[in-house]
Parts: C-alpha cells; sequence; structure tokens
C-alpha cells in the first residue's frame, strides 16, 4: 500500500541546512497497523507529513497504492488526499464554527456530495462512534475523547485507504487513550484500512502490529508486536 | 461555483464574525452611498441649470441688428444697422444647412383686449418656421402657416396664459374669436405652450411678420432673423454664421470684425459650454466617489486578510481532508464579492431612496432640480461593485490557498 525508497528531506531555513530525513525505505502492505516512534526531532513527523502528501520529498521514490506521488500541483495532490487518505491529528483539527455532524462530513463536501446526503452519512459515522446524541454539539462543547472520535468519523467517511495518525492519544488520558486505540484497532481489522500511527507512548505502540523506531532521520528499528 | 452548498458555507462563516462583517460591510455601503448622492446631486444641478434652456431649439440662432463701433470704409461708428425684409431673403439664399429660419419684428408690450378683458402682451410678429425654432406645442387650432404670410391675414396664434387671462367666465371659447391688438381685431387661430421659463414666453402671442409690417410699420423693417443650424456639426454651424454675418456686412457696410453692429446669440455655444462644465463636474464626482469606494474596499480587504489569518488553522484542515487551491480561492473571493455586494446593495438603496426624498420634498430652484440616479448609474455601480469584491477578495484569497497545511496544522 506505501511504498517508500531511500526518501530524503532537507528544510532550509536562510542559511541554515537541515537534513530531516536522510534515506528511508519502508514497506507498509494494505491492512497493516503500524506505529512509529521517535524522539522529538527524529523526524516521525516529517515522514508523516510526506506520506500524507502534506509536503514534498527531495529524493527517492514514494508510491501510495500503486500511484507515484511525484511533482503533483496541489490541486492533483488535494485529490489524492481526500481519496485515500485519512488523518487524525494530536489536536483533533476540528473545524470550529461547525457542528460534529458537519465537520464529520466536510471530506464528503470535497466530493460533491449533496448535502442532505452527507450529512445522513455523517450521522451514521456519528452513531457507529457512539455520538450520534452529539451530532449538533460543536467541539467546543465536547470532551477530548469525544473530540478524537469525531475525528476518526472524519477520517473515515470518505472511504480512504490509509490511516494517518500523528498522535492520536497524545492529548487524551490514559483510559482514553485506550479506548481509541481500541477504536483504531477495530476499524483496522473490520474495514481493513491500513493504519500508520506516530507516537512516543510505547504502550500505544504495543497494541499495534508493527513498531518502527526513527532516530535521526533514519529507520534504526523494526519490532513486531 | 455557485452551488448552494459553497454559499451556506459562506452563510455559516459570516454568522460566526457579524461585527467584523457587519463593519466590513458598512465601510463599502457608506462609498456606494455617497457616489449615489453625489452623483444623484449633480445630476440636480445639471438639470437646474439646463432647464434654463428650455423653450427653444438647442440649435437655434438669434441674429439681430445692432450700432457699429468700428469706422468702416469711410463710415463713421455708431450708425444703426436696420434689417429688413431684403436681408431675411438674403440670409435665407446665402446660408446652407438650416432646417427652420424666421424674420421677427419687436413690438414689445402690447395693449391687447377681448370684449371687456384686457391684458397687457408681448407680441411678436414672426414668420411659420419661429414655432420650430421656439420649440412650442399647439394645444389647440395651429400656428402660424405660409397663407398667413402671403395673404396678410389679421390671424393670431396666443400664449395659454394670454387665453386664460382674456377668457374667462362663460366665455372660455377663445378659437375663432376676435381679440384686439393694439385696437386692431386679430382671430385667434391657435393655442400654444411655450417650456420657456419666461413668464413673458407664456404671455406671447405670434401674428403673421407681413400683416404686423402692414398694419403697424408701412415698412418691410424686421429687428431678427432666428434660425435654427440642423444636423449641421459645430464647425458646420460656426461656418453658418460666418457666411451670414460677412453677408449682412457686405449689405449693410460695416466691419465684419464690428462685435457689435449685429448681435448673435448662438444657443448651442451656450449649451455646450455648460455641457462641458457638467462633464468636468460629473468627472470630479467620480473620482472623489471612487475614491471612497476605494476606501471601502481596501477595508473589506484588509479585513479578509485579517480573517484568513485567524482562520489559518481551518484552511489547513480544508486543505488536509482534499480542498483544491482553488476552492479555497472560490470561497474567500465569493464571500468577498457576498459582502461589498449586499453591502453596497444597502447602500446603493439607500442613497437612491434619499435622492428621491429629497427630489419629492425640495421644491426645484434654478440651479438644483430633480436630484436622480439614473438606472445606468445603478448598473455602473452593480458592476463596479462587483469587481470590487473580486478585487478586495483576491489578495486574501490568494494567501489563504498559498497557506501551507503543515505549517496550519502544526502545534501551537
Amino acid at each position: 500500500m506505501i511504498d517508500i525508497t531511500n526518501i530524503h528531506k532537507t528544510y532550509i531555513t536562510g542559511t541554515n541546512k537541515l537534513h530531516v530525513l536522510k534515506g528511508i525505505d519502508l514497506k507498509v502492505d494494505a491492512g497493516e497497523m503500524i506505529s512509529v516512534m521517535g524522539a522529538s526531532g527524529s523526524g516521525k513527523s516529517t515522514l508523516l507529513n510526506i506520506l500524507g502528501i502534506l509536503d514534498n520529498h527531495d529524493h527517492g521514490e514514494y508510491l501510495l497504492s500503486g500511484i507515484k506521488i511525484e511533482h503533483l500541483n496541489e490541486s492533483k495532490a488535494a485529490q489524492l488526499r481526500n481519496k485515500y487518505l485519512g488523518f487524525v491529528f494530536q489536536s483533533f483539527n476540528l473545524v470550529s464554527f461547525k457542528n460534529a455532524m458537519e465537520n464529520v462530513a466536510l471530506p464528503l463536501y470535497y466530493q460533491n456530495v449533496k448535502r442532505k446526503k452527507r450529512n445522513a452519512i455523517a450521522m451514521e459515522y456519528l452513531d457507529r462512534m457512539g455520538l450520534k446524541e452529539w451530532s449538533h454539539h460543536l467541539p467546543n462543547e465536547l470532551s477530548g475523547g469525544q473530540k478524537q472520535r469525531i475525528a476518526i468519523a472524519r477520517a473515515l467517511i470518505a472511504k480512504p485507504k490509509v490511516i494517518l495518525a500523528d498522535e492520536p492519544t497524545g492529548a487524551l488520558d490514559s483510559v482514553t487513550s485506550q479506548e481509541v486505540m481500541d477504536i483504531l484497532t477495530d476499524i483496522n481489522k473490520n474495514e481493513n484500512i491500513t493504519m500508520l500511527i506516530v507516537t512516543h507512548e510505547l504502550d500505544i505502540a504495543k497494541r499495534t502490529q508493527k513498531t518502527i523506531r526513527i532516530t535521526d532521520g533514519m529507520i534504526t528499528e523494526i519490532v513486531k508486536n | 461555483m455557485f452551488s448552494l452548498d459553497r454559499w451556506q458555507e459562506i452563510y455559516s462563516t459570516i454568522r460566526k464574525n457579524k461585527l467584523r462583517t457587519f463593519l466590513t460591510g458598512f465601510a463599502v455601503a457608506w462609498g456606494i452611498f455617497m457616489l449615489i448622492i453625489l452623483l444623484g446631486s449633480g445630476n440636480g444641478l445639471e438639470n437646474g441649470v439646463k432647464e434654463q434652456f428650455k423653450g427653444g431649439a438647442m440649435n437655434g440662432v438669434w441674429i439681430s441688428s445692432g450700432i457699429t463701433s468700428i469706422q468702416y470704409k469711410g463710415l463713421k461708428t455708431g450708425r444703426e444697422i436696420k434689417f429688413s425684409d431684403q436681408d431675411y431673403k438674403l440670409i435665407k439664399n446665402s446660408i446652407k444647412g438650416y432646417d427652420h429660419i424666421s424674420a421677427r419684428l419687436f413690438l414689445g408690450s402690447v395693449l391687447v383686449s377681448y370684449k371687456n378683458e384686457y391684458g397687457s402682451f408681448f407680441v411678436s410678429p414672426s414668420h411659420p418656421d419661429y414655432g420650430y425654432i421656439k420649440e412650442i406645442q399647439v394645444l389647440q387650432g395651429r400656428f402660424l402657416n405660409q397663407i398667413d404670410i402671403r395673404e396678410c391675414r389679421k390671424v393670431a396664434a396666443i400664449g395659454e396664459k394670454v387665453k386664460a387671462q382674456l377668457f374667462k367666465g362663460k366665455d372660455t371659447v377663445a378659437l375663432e374669436k376676435y381679440v384686439c391688438i393694439r385696437g386692431v381685431p386679430f382671430k385667434v387661430i391657435g393655442i400654444f405652450r411655450d417650456f420657456g421659463r419666461d413668464d413673458n414666453e407664456q404671455k406671447r402671442i405670434y401674428i403673421p411678420i407681413t400683416t404686423a409690417q402692414k398694419v403697424f410699420y408701412s415698412t418691410n423693417v424686421i429687428n431678427q432673423i432666428s434660425f435654427t443650424t440642423g444636423n449641421a456639426t459645430p464647425e458646420e454651424a460656426d461656418a453658418m454664421l460666418r457666411k451670414a454675418k460677412m453677408t449682412l456686412s457686405r449689405s449693410h457696410t460695416f466691419s465684419p470684425d464690428d462685435p457689435r453692429a449685429i448681435d448673435i446669440m448662438n444657443k448651442s455655444e451656450d449649451v455646450k459650454r455648460v455641457n462641458s462644465l457638467f462633464a468636468g463636474i460629473r468627472m470630479f464626482i467620480w473620482i472623489i466617489g471612487i475614491g471612497t469606494i476605494i476606501a471601502g474596499i481596501v477595508g473589506v480587504s484588509n479585513i479578509m486578510m485579517i480573517s484568513v489569518k485567524e482562520r489559518t488553522k481551518e484552511i489547513g484542515i480544508r486543505k488536509a481532508l482534499g480542498a483544491t487551491p482553488a476552492s479555497i480561492i472560490g470561497l474567500i473571493m465569493q464571500e468577498a464579492i457576498l459582502i461589498t455586494g449586499f453591502a453596497g446593495y444597502v447602500g446603493l438603496v439607500l442613497g437612491v431612496g434619499l435622492l428621491e426624498l429629497i427630489a419629492r420634498n425640495m421644491p426645484p430652484s434654478d440651479f438644483f432640480r430633480n436630484p436622480e440616479a439614473n438606472f445606468a448609474i445603478a448598473i455602473g455601480a452593480t458592476i463596479l461593485l462587483v469587481i470590487a469584491g473580486a478585487f478586495a477578495g483576491f489578495f486574501p484569497a490568494m494567501k489563504a490557498a498559498g497557506i501551507r497545511p503543515i505549517e496550519a496544522l502544526r502545534e501551537e
């Protein structure tokens, strides 16, 4: 599903060059659930951004579901993100002035699905997350766990092939964290969606099939859990 | 682009930021309001002044005789030039391109009576063409005709105010009745309306010039020759006037450069001067008005810029979820166009409303009447608004499209 070879990324700020990724090779099969660990500054978020087509790599090859990701214009990148990828963030990144249902429905808006239809689909997904009664609440009226479940519903609604999660439990307490992981594991099992989770918590990483450790821009260890 | 969904997206952002949207819109509404008021007042001024030109063809020329002021061919200054039928025929034959021509006599204010009613009116002997030159409207009967001239008939076309003053009470039918002008009976053949603003123009009686020459002068004297220049361009009209002046100068032996031997009143000259004055005023108004609107637009643009900054995260989320740059640009620009368009429309309506109120409640004066913003101005302003809105939204939209999702979504 994800196949990257020799990925390099350098950030240039003024005269400073920061070589963040120094040749990453990674293969993730369809339906796999993988965690990425590493100290802050190790390059794990950069890797996730490149995988999410939110950032470009300098060298190397990236194949997403067989499609070569290279020199894409923004519109094409946006379409690929919309079609293949779902995102879950540490800080949830819900649109503050939209209620839960509208937030979940947003990816379908960019697929030109009619309002009524996409809201109905959004309600289904909210129901699966056990948040049906909260559908008309704004994000700031919800708890952290509820917000993350809405974010997961939003990531799922466009039926992506891959879900990329950046510290999905980073802002949650340990009980809620486990609940969120339960949901993600379920999705991975039942819907066969490939999952890549960036985390620095070992007990979260343990719940995935494989843990990849990144140190200083290189993959240093791959552990099967 | 114009999907209902997009509008709903915009509506929900506007609803979230009511005060900001209102303040932005206010600047634009004020700009358009001022433009409409200024343009309307300009029109009012123009209408007021142009009203004074009414009552006579815009291309009319009046040549009156005067007194020489330059010595010429051994003749001293101070000679009185006297026109006669001869001059009328000379002018008629020498100039080309006129469409109506008439000689006139000045009888001045004359006592006119009908039975026991009396009044003092301006009696104006002329040719039938003078009706066209003066652009009078015949209400009843007819104006003078060629047969009246040829047969020196004692007939009179009277102004509606003359009729009102002489034919009162039971005897209200004026046609075919005889009125006495300086004791000579004339048959009323028509009643007319003159659009001139001067009361004397309304209280006028036209009689055939040949009749007047016979009855009141016993000579073929005339005081004025008047014609309209037809479809002539201003240059051609000038040439006609020069030709007329040369002709008269030769037949009466006065210097063609003498400014006082004859007096020429050229209405198109006056109209042209006033028109160019108002063209200047109008341009001035547009400059001020557009300046005000630009201030409003810069305001909208500024606020949209801040709005984009505030919404960086939201736009980043949208992009991560699959929004293309084009859809982000569309979202921001459409919001700007909506705000400017709506606010501008409110300004337009208020401005037109105020002008209407003024037009209805203020009595027209010599220099101001009927302030109006016409349809063309409203259409122009509307187009201006949409362009302005697009312009106001463009730079913020480009900025929004340039937002990189990773930076927008980075933890703060």
